[in-house]
């Protein structure tokens, strides 16, 4: 895993709900498709995002591989005060890959 | 004395075969394209004892996709998110895609506004369906019908 995009408003007030959009760059091998001599290519998906808030988890998915290459999630928070929010992104393999973005909020 | 299979464990073997391809073959059949039951059977984990009654969730997709590899999927639900008022977990289900399964999400109070979105994957032209879990106990859903023109999952 490598290579993850996330959105966040420039201008955030407190109290009100923000939106937040993640990207991941990861196959999201379904383990139903075969490689071309036959044989089945491993199931290989981020089956588990987190979002924590200062420390505290907000959100979260369990993903299946119904979920497209390259996982898109969306999704809102109350904004209560500046800091980090962290994101966590497991797959299979049991990897996990962590980013990092500073808030302001106004 | 690993170096030369034995007589019996080749018989062993050879007779091991045969069993493990049927148990194959049954696990891997149904899971191929899970039937609107395997559907309800997965909605019906979610929900438990509880009915999911129609309303107060939105399950917006495309009604005609060209191409079933990354289809925009929004949810929302209707709902204060205060501490007593609140969706504790949105789950998407799928008619006709190897699982039943899409995505579960946990939200919170903290989340503000009851809204997801993702892409997902479409095999074929199915329904799909949303269930939001509330915070007093209650399950409400939602549903759409999906036309896919080109499926996932059959490309290399």
């Amino acid at each position: 895993m490598a290579g993850a995009l996330i959105n966040v408003p420039k201008e955030i007030r407190r109290g009100e709900p923000f939106e937040i959009k993640t990207l991941v760059r990861h196959p999201m091998e379904t383990g139903y498709r075969r490689g071309a001599s036959g044989e089945e290519i491993p199931r290989d998906i981020v089956n588990r995002f987190t979002c924590a808030y200062n420390g505290q988890e907000i959100f979260s998915a369990d993903l299946f591989p119904a979920i497209a290459a390259n996982p898109f999630i969306s999704f809102f928070t109350v904004a209560t005060e500046s800091g980090e929010l962290v994101f966590t992104w497991t797959d299979d393999a049991g990897k996990a890959q962590t980013e990092t973005v500073k808030i302001t909020v106004a | 004395m690993d170096r030369h299979p034995t007589r019996r464990s080749l018989l062993a073997a050879g007779a091991a075969l045969p069993a493990a391809g049927l148990l194959a073959v049954a696990m891997v059949r149904p899971a191929r394209a899970a039937a609107p039951a395997t559907m309800e059977a997965a909605v019906r984990e979610f929900v438990g004892e509880a009915a999911a009654r129609q309303g107060r969730v939105k399950l917006e997709i495309p009604p005609l996709v060209e191409n079933g590899n990354s289809v925009t999927l929004t949810v929302s639900v209707e709902s204060p998110m205060t501490v007593t008022d609140h969706v504790k977990a949105i789950a998407v289900f799928n008619e006709k895609n190897p699982q039943p399964n899409v995505a579960v999400f946990t939200l919170s109070p903290r989340s503000g506004k009851a809204q997801v979105q993702t892409r997902i994957r479409l095999a074929t032209s199915q329904k799909l369906v949303a269930v939001a879990q509330m915070s007093d106990g209650s399950f409400w859903q939602d549903s759409a019908d999906v036309i896919v023109t080109l499926a996932a999952c059959l490309e290399d």
